[in-house]
């Protein structure tokens, strides 16, 4: 699994640049960023380099941020990539919670899932490939 | 067991004898010894002759706490400084200080009123009590203590602070009974398990009389679990003599008023009408014993309402809930009486929400709306949208039931919601 950087936001204007500013001053990189919005509050969910410490950085800022343990499945980088993976996991009844994809490079897309985390098994008996965090992103100790 | 078995049991007629009889002499005193209460009694038309029975006291006129400071220092006192044993005086975080006095026999009766709590905690002449209350000119030490020394208590007067010692004192001592604020017995009770002792199983206290602060009834679960206790809600107020105005018994509903001393009245804190038993309201006491300051329908701000139906300890006294508020901090949100404390008291049962809350009313088209702001706990998943709902469903819930109104919960960030402020920044009144 590999950590996701979380924030919840109010809405209200300038929230979503603050987070960036945040992140930019700390010098952290970001690889992925996912929106999901309500009337009434946002939920930003990053990908980004050392994300126990951009977490920190958030909180420093006074916003609400935390590290969210999430699957990265690797799918070729062709239609229906995603569509493979999701019905596998209807058939073996694992409830995604949330999920949204980005590319990696040209080594193809991953797909982030929020899933149980014993569907782990369950994707690797399947024959998905999981990503490790190293490889998309720098560590927080390294 | 009770202290005072032929007044705390005293059947109702006879004590409503006995506070008219003692109503007449003390709304007198005060009016022939004190300018201010002549005055105002004069300026409303009425002398304390007009006092017939006890429900006549609605005919005179309110003191509020304002008259106290105007009359700083001893404008209120109805006795000579020859006859004055004690003065206490209040912070006067808010203003101008108020000063009480107190004669020999105001101190003696104050130890019998707090007495009666010791007796209701199981406590007796073998008891050792430890209070540690502040002493000085907070009422808090030498009330607890002087009630410790009407049964004929070990009395152990440490007062507050050096918690450790406490922990250590009530170990070595065989402390029975604690009389301190809520939140220091909780910090007593903490500090002792991070000493590594098991206070409700290793320690032999079994009663606790707490108060001068509010406390919500998870605040007062935890007191009764982590030190082994039974819980005595103490009420007082420094202005009318200090804690054992009203204390809780064993059935631990409600706190049982000392009606031989005081008369106490509820009323509608906005037409300042009298209203029904069980209604909520402002508390209104009149002395009916104090001679150095007797009160004459003293307004105390605290919210409650009597719980006239007798009570399964045996007292006749009536009781009072426990202090829901202040009438300052009262919210009237359509119509309905709204209390901060009552949302705190919500809170709480949320482990999933941090304590501290902004309430802030706003009116739209013509209606009054709450809403409140609150931050998710650190460990709480921020990511999952469900999750999120979930919580405000059931927080607005939980909410609507207790309150009768609807309130619109926004989760906010950390640190948008000031720490530890006075009231004032926990209500944004914005209509
Ligand atoms: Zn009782």
């Amino acid at each position: 699994m590999i950590d996701q950087l979380s924030v919840f936001l109010p809405n209200k204007k300038g929230t979503l640049s603050s987070v960036a500013a945040a992140l930019s001053e700390a010098d952290i990189n970001m690889h992925a960023l996912a929106i999901a919005d309500t009337a009434e509050y946002g939920i930003v969910r990053i990908i980004c380099d050392t994300p126990r410490a951009a977490a920190q950085a958030l909180a420093d800022a006074g916003l609400r941020a935390t590290t969210t343990p999430v699957f990265a499945v690797r799918v070729p980088n062709t239609p229906g990539g995603l569509t493979q993976l999701l019905s596998f996991c209807e058939e073996k009844e694992l409830n995604i919670e949330y999920g949204y994809c980005f590319l990696l490079g040209d080594e193809g897309a991953i797909d982030v899932l929020k899933i149980d985390a014993a569907a782990e098994d369950v994707l690797r008996e399947g024959g998905f490939e999981m990503v490790s965090p190293e490889e998309i992103y720098q560590l927080d100790n390294a | 067991m009770y202290y005072q078995p032929e007044i705390e049991t005293m059947p109702r007629e006879q004590l409503r004898e006995l506070q008219l009889t003692r109503m007449k002499w003390s709304v007198k005193h005060a009016y022939e010894n004190i300018d201010f209460v002549k005055k105002i009694c004069d300026e409303a038309g009425v002398c304390p002759s007009d006092l017939n029975s006890l429900e006549d006291i609605t005919k005179f006129p309110f003191m509020v706490k304002q008259d106290m400071r105007d009359a700083y220092p001893f404008g209120l006192f109805a006795v000579p400084m020859h006859d004055v044993k004690r003065i206490h005086a209040s912070s006067g975080t808010t203003g101008q200080a108020t000063t009480t006095g107190h004669t020999t026999n105001d101190l003696a009766y104050w130890g019998d009123c707090f007495a009666r709590g010791i007796y209701m905690v199981g406590g007796s002449q073998d008891s050792v009590i430890q209070v540690s209350y502040g002493y000085g000119l907070f009422t808090g030490g030498l009330g607890a203590h002087a009630g410790g020394e009407a049964v004929g208590c070990a009395v152990i007067p440490t007062s507050s602070g050096n918690t450790k010692r406490q922990v250590q004192i009530m170990k070595d001592f065989g402390t029975d009974i604690l009389a301190c604020t809520p939140s220091y017995a909780l910090y007593i009770a903490d500090t002792a398990i991070e000493l590594g002792y098991d206070p409700a199983k290793e320690f032999k206290i079994s009663g606790v009389i707490l108060g001068a602060e509010p406390a919500s009834e998870n605040m007062r679960q935890e007191i009764r679990d982590k030190l082994g206790v039974q819980y005595c809600d103490v009420y007082g107020l420094s202005e009318v003599m200090g804690p054992g105005v009203a204390m809780e018994c064993e059935v631990a509903n409600g706190l049982h008023f000392a009606e031989d001393h005081f008369y106490p009245e509820i009323v509608d804190p906005d037409t300042l009408e009298p209203v029904p038993d069980g209604e909520y309201g402002e508390l209104v006491i009149t002395t009916l014993t104090r001679e150095a300051c007797p009160l004459v329908r003293y307004r105390t701000r605290d919210v409650t309402r009597i719980i006239s139906e007798p009570c399964p300890c045996g007292r006749t006294h009536r009781k009072i809930d426990r202090i829901v508020g202040r009438t300052d901090d009262m919210m009237i949100i359509r119509g309905v009486n709204v209390f901060p404390s009552q949302i705190e008291q919500v809170i709480t049962a949320f482990p999933e929400v941090a304590t501290h809350y902004q309430i802030v009313l706003t009116r739209e088209a013509q209606l009054d709306k709450i809403a409140l702001n609150v931050e998710t706990e650190p460990d709480f998943p921020i990511d999952e949208i469900r999750k999120i709902e979930d919580l405000k469903r059931r927080l607005g819930a939980e909410l609507k039931s207790n309150l009768q109104v609807q309130v619109d919960i926004n989760l906010v960030e950390p640190k948008t919601i000031a720490r530890s402020e006075g009231k004032a920044k926990r209500i944004l009144d914005l209509r």
